[in-house]
């Protein structure tokens, strides 16, 4: 007999009546589990991985090849995901820089799975720095842990102040935000200190940074960003290796 | 729209499931959403009677238990209600809040057979 209920059952229940069982899994849970794994095998490797994150249009690419230009004595690598073509892993391996494209289809985010099987196929250098970028959609790329140390939101100056509370799961989940296109300030409404004002409203711990990819402003202050967490990351993985 | 990856994240946990907890079929999932988890509720109950067709929990009911946002007011030290990200502490309308609660997406409890 069950011991759960008393039907007749065997105790396992295999058959018959209904019987309700509390689970309490996280629906994330595949995502995340793939996601450590992508975590550790970076970390084994010294690698610094970001998830760079944005709407369409925020000059992301932009600031991907510049910044590959502008590292020119670092090894970069770089995960590109639309929905559709590879010319943005184009744009990137003209910058010099290996590229994988995802294309997601009618995906609109990538997973740890996706990022997983890129690592595989780039297999980047130990002590490299690899640039994800996430398709545009300031929604749901938020909820899937790719295995980054950061997530980096970019937002332009053309789009609206208010985004970081119209979005603000995204700006929650990001470490840093790349302020872009400030050399269009001049001519545009936007009010910058209310910007900042409304992504610290949903995380006042995020580290906010004012760029122009294009014509090369703030871009000193993002590229020491950069090095410093490479740097650390490095650190991180002699320090695990020395203690094995 | 995340929510049709959300909803084939359920059905692969319900399946997994099916094998460890030896059931054939689902008849009641109640999942616990947070209020501040970036689930769109409806997307999510349209997603899941799709990608459940033809599957063990075809025709399933699923109920969805909002669990509301909590945050701890750095100013005022004490826990409060925060119905969205960019809501103000109620106490003291500062804004330094670190999210508590809220942000949960899990399958609770099933009715199988």
């Amino acid at each position: 007999m069950c011991t759960d209920c008393g039907c007749g059952h065997d105790p396992l229940h295999a058959g018959g009546a209904p019987r309700r069982m509390r689970i309490e899994l996280d629906i994330l849970a595949k995502n995340n589990r793939l996601a450590s794994d992508n975590r550790a095998w970076l970390a084994e490797r010294g690698i610094f991985a970001l998830n760079l994150v944005s709407s369409p249009g925020s000059g992301k690419t932009t600031l991907l090849t510049e910044t590959i230009r502008q590292l020119d004595d670092t090894l970069v690598y770089v995960i590109e995901g639309d929905q559709q073509t590879d010319n943005d892993a184009q744009r990137i391996r003209e910058a010099g820089a290996p590229a994988v494209q995802i294309n997601t289809g009618k995906g609109c985010h990538l997973d740890a799975h996706m990022v997983g099987q890129a690592l595989q196929s780039l297999n980047p250098s130990p002590s490299s720095l690899l640039l994800i970028e996430n398709v545009g959609n300031l929604v749901c790329p938020a909820s899937f842990d790719l295995g980054e140390a950061h997530k980096v939101v970019i937002l332009s100056v053309t789009e609206g102040e208010d985004k970081p509370i119209k979005y603000p799961d995204m700006f929650a989940a990001a470490d840093l935000m790349l302020l872009n296109k400030v050399d269009l300030l001049p001519y545009l409404d936007f009010d910058v200190d209310a910007c900042i004002d409304y992504a610290r409203r949903v995380n006042p711990n995020i580290q906010v940074l004012q760029v122009s990819a294009r014509k090369g402003d703030g871009m000193d202050a993002w590229l020491d960003w950069l090095i410093k967490g490479m740097n650390r990351c490095q650190l991180a993985s002699e320090r695990d290796e020395n203690s094995d | 729209m995340h929510e049709m990856s959300l909803a084939e994240g359920v059905l692969q946990l319900l399946e997994e499931q099916a094998e460890t907890q030896r059931y054939h079929k689902v008849k009641q999932v109640w999942l616990n959403i947070g209020e501040l988890a970036g689930v769109d509720v409806d997307a999510l109950t349209f997603s899941l009677e799709v990608v459940c067709r033809d599957s063990l929990a075809d025709g399933a009911v699923f109920h969805i238990v909002r669990e509301p946002g909590r945050g701890w007011c750095l100013q005022c030290s004490r826990e409060v209600e925060l119905p969205t990200r960019y809501h103000g502490c109620p106490h003291c309308g500062r804004y330094q809040i670190q999210v508590t609660g809220g942000t949960d997406m899990r399958v609770g409890e099933l009715e199988v057979e």
